[in-house]
């Protein structure tokens, strides 16, 4: 992403060189985040500038300071992700964390782990913090000690739910106005050798974005437990009008203390072509649904400048109003080098794989139509429409819907 | 939450309920703050290592028509002498005559005695001279009892009991306001109607300056035992001059501060400055007890996904030098959203305690316009009264109720006064009408 050249610290305006990423007289952060919210190095209050600031509150006007989580990033090698508060929330409810472990026989195994906060719920805040931390430690011990990703995958959403779970029973009395349980939503992925493996709960989306989106076709790898996607599932709807039903976006499946028959969906694929996987939460796809229309607002080069990408689709979704919490990871795929053991189609659809035996491939080349309150914009070289989507793939979505997430 | 606390003094846990969620432009911010203290009663009454002290006014009526019946002043003395007994050592006290004038009966010489067995003793003798002569000035009953307290300086806890059976006819209503305002912030101080030829109004207005209780004894004879339980929870008392102290961000404005339970009393007008942004609200001497409050601040409009401290609510025991304790805090916070389902969501205890205070004041109006005549405001005052006493669960509230009028629908509200309401029972009801009960959990 592009940041204006400083040529002095906007802190303490020591002057500065051109590739300086902090001030090397006062640590601000130069290269930072594309918010309007970084942490003053010297306190004071970003609305009324009072340095009378206690326990997160300016002592002044009242108002909330800045806190750790309404913006942070991190980057690794092989994976770098943002997440921001956006716009319209008072907090982030979204949580995530980036990790690598080291496979059987030294190979290197990057993962993220994206979770959002069900709003409804009690304290969603801590609902997403925990679900990450613990399926992160599941998937790095897990990874680590050789389990197949597809396996560790489905063990980390468990220790999630169970860790969340366990936060409706620790003695924290309800803050008064929810009685509904910590819950929510989840999406993990793991890159292991060029095979992805993709883990979701809920409406958290995993998308495959090549770099070459004539030669390939963008995908959402994640097929939503939503009201709407249920319906279509169920073939009660057609996609137009369950998308436009007020009930559209209500989630039926989470991670909590009140989530039945928690139907965690694994699927592994191995991408024949070069390209980024990103994992985000419902505060970016708001903004740009299908897939062919997200991958409009990935870089190019985003696989070797994973940051930079996560970093302009989280302004690009505050720029469109922010309306919730923005989250997204960007993971860099390069083909292996062998040649796989499958048939590479066209569009490289993603295949179950053998050691995967419940994975759900409720996969669509096809953009479902664009959200009525997020109206996605016609970029002049925006990629060929998709083809049809294809036959539905029987899923475990295909059952009658419970009572939607409020 | 928060609690501060020191080993030897009560700990105090502040709780918040309130729904922070603001649709686009609001402004008001509604919050029942809970105070419970713990640590101060809990040993019986028995001082707990460096307890405050504490010293004990006694003031009976004296008047001569404390002679009517006859065993009214003779259950007065019963019901001192009950008192007396309450006592634990140490505590400094002084019995006083109240009449047209106000005369010690015991220790005299303008002082307080140090209770023991032998001052318990000497005091209860003492009350022989506790005979119905003269009138009633309660005025110089508050002076004299000042001027005791200011000969014992070391006792914190300062704490009077007053029994009247009549108006304050024998001096003007300035004089006892004037009286009121000196020893406003003093002592505290405990208010009984013995009979029904006593004003509610005026008594309450003694109750409410010194941050104490006020409660009808109709029948003389149950003086003793209210007595008991009056000095059992004064001794009770561990930590005096406690304020509530309420903080608020630049533009905001706080509306009103109540105390809620366990009766409502509007503290609003009694804010005292206390640094920026900062008023302090007197809530008296605190023992073994929970007390909410409910605090209401206009607070400026702020956009969608804002946060605010509307206030910040504090438990605090200034010092002479001008610094203060904080024993306990809570805070209040205002988010702005655009989420209808939260920003429409009630307050239970909020919603609650709205209803208890539209009980007391609908009591209040309904008697206040019987006893001008205007049968069918009083009707509709009292009915409204029956439905919110109703539907709170205030069975207390609603058992008063329904000696004046005669409940037809206790859910709408229909009633009907009866025929021959006691002068008891009416004062009774007015008297009480400001007791509230808690949210149903």
């Amino acid at each position: 992403m592009s940041m204006p050249q400083q040529t002095e610290c906007p802190n303490c305006a020591e002057p500065l060189g051109s590739q300086d990423a902090f001030c090397g007289a006062c640590g601000t952060a130069l290269t930072g985040p594309p918010t309007l919210r970084d942490l003053p190095v010297v306190p004071s209050c970003p609305h009324c500038g009072s340095a009378e600031l206690a326990d997160g509150w300016c002592q002044h006007c009242g108002q909330a300071q800045p806190r750790e989580r309404d913006h942070q990033e991190l980057e690794l090698t092989g994976v770098a992700a943002v997440s921001d508060r956006g716009l319209r929330h008072h907090r982030n409810e979204d949580a995530f964390t980036v990790a690598t472990a080291e496979g059987p026989g030294g190979a290197s195994v990057v993962l993220a782990v994206v979770c959002d906060g069900v709003s409804s719920s009690a304290r969603p805040d801590e609902a997403s913090a925990t679900a990450v931390t613990a399926a992160a430690d599941s998937l790095v011990t897990a990874l680590a000690a050789g389990r197949e990703p597809g396996q560790a995958m489905r063990e980390a959403i468990g220790a999630a739910n169970r860790a969340v779970t366990a936060l409706a029973h620790d003695g924290t009395a309800p803050d008064g106005r929810h009685h509904n349980a910590p819950a929510c939503t989840y999406v993990s992925a793991i890159s292991s050798g060029g095979l992805v493996t993709i883990g979701w709960v809920g409406d958290t989306r995993a998308y495959w974005i090549p770099d070459d989106r004539e030669a390939a076709e963008p995908y959402r790898l994640t097929e939503d437990d939503s009201w709407a996607a249920r319906m279509v599932a169920a073939e009660l709807m057609a996609e137009a009008e369950a998308y436009a039903d007020p009930r559209a976006h209500a989630i039926t499946g989470w991670l909590g203390a009140d989530a039945e028959d928690l139907d965690p969906h694994t699927v592994s694929f191995t991408p024949h072509v070069p390209g980024v996987l990103l994992i985000c939460t419902d505060g970016l796809w708001n903004y740009a649904e299908a897939a062919t229309d997200l991958a409009f607002f990935v870089r190019t080069d985003a696989r070797t400048e994973p940051l930079a990408a996560a970093q302009e689709l989280v302004r690009f979704a505050v720029e469109r109003g922010g309306h919730d919490n923005i989250t997204v990871a960007v993971l860099p795929i390069d083909p292996p080098t062998a040649p796989t053991a499958h048939d590479a189609t066209l569009l490289d659809v993603p295949l179950p794989r053998s050691a995967d035996p419940d994975a759900t491939v409720p996969l669509r080349p096809a953009a479902p139509p664009a959200p009525v309150s997020a109206p996605v914009p016609t970029p002049p070289a925006a990629p060929p429409a998709p083809a049809a989507p294809p036959a539905p793939v029987p899923t475990a979505a295909a059952e009658p819907a419970p009572p939607a997430a409020n | 939450m928060a609690s501060l606390s020191k080993p030897d003094a009560p700990r105090f846990d502040v709780d918040v309920f309130q729904n922070e969620y603001l649709a686009q432009g609001s402004q008001e911010v509604n919050a029942i703050v809970t105070v419970t203290a713990t640590g101060g009663g809990t040993s019986g009454g028995r001082p707990v290592g460096a307890a405050a002290e504490a010293a004990v006014v006694l003031v009976i009526d004296c008047s001569g028509s404390m002679e009517h019946p006859g065993t009214k002043m003779r259950d007065a003395r019963e019901a001192t002498a009950a008192a007396i007994d309450e006592l634990r050592d140490g505590v400094a006290f002084a019995v006083v005559a109240g009449t047209h004038r106000a005369e010690e009966v015991f220790p005299g010489n303008g002082r307080l005695a140090v209770a023991d067995p032998a001052t318990r003793e000497q005091a209860k003798l003492a009350l022989r001279r506790l005979t119905p002569s003269g009138g009633t000035a309660i005025g110089t009953w508050i002076a004299k009892a000042q001027q005791l307290f200011a000969s014992r300086p070391q006792a914190s806890i300062r704490h009077a009991v007053l029994l009247t059976d009549g108006r304050n006819e024998h001096e003007k209503p300035a004089d006892l306001q004037r009286a009121l305002d000196a020893a406003t912030g003093c002592f505290t101080a405990d208010c009984r109607g013995v009979g029904t030829d006593w004003e509610v109004a005026e008594l309450r207005k003694v109750s409410s300056a010194l941050l104490g209780t006020v409660d009808i004894v109709a029948e003389s004879s149950g003086l003793a035992e209210d007595f008991r339980a009056m000095m059992s929870a004064a001794m009770g008392k561990q930590v005096a001059d406690v304020a509530l102290r309420v903080w608020t961000p630049v533009g905001a404005r706080v509306r009103f501060v109540k105390q809620a339970a366990p009766t409502v009393e509007d503290l609003t007008g009694r804010r005292a400055d206390a640094g920026p942004r900062a008023g302090d609200y007197p809530t008296g001497s605190w023992g073994d007890e929970s007390r909410d409050y409910h605090v209401c601040v206009e607070v400026p409009a702020a956009a969608v996904g804002s946060e605010m401290l509307a206030a910040r609510v504090s438990l605090v025991l200034p010092h002479p030098d001008g610094t203060a304790e904080v024993l306990g805090q809570g805070l209040v916070r205002a988010v702005w959203t655009d989420d209808l389902a939260s920003s429409t969501r009630i307050n239970p205890q909020v919603a609650h305690y709205t209803g208890q205070a539209e009980l007391a004041d609908a009591i209040r109006a309904g008697l206040e316009a019987h006893r001008a005549g205007d049968l069918a405001l009083a009707g509709a005052e009292l009915g409204a009264a029956v439905r919110l006493a109703y539907t709170s669960g205030n069975e207390g509230t609603l058992k008063l109720l329904r000696k004046v009028v005669d409940v037809v629908d206790e859910r709408e509200g229909t009633v009907r006064f009866r025929k021959n309401v006691s002068e008891a029972d009416s004062m009774t009801l007015e008297t009480r009408s400001t007791k509230t009960v808690r949210v149903k959990k």
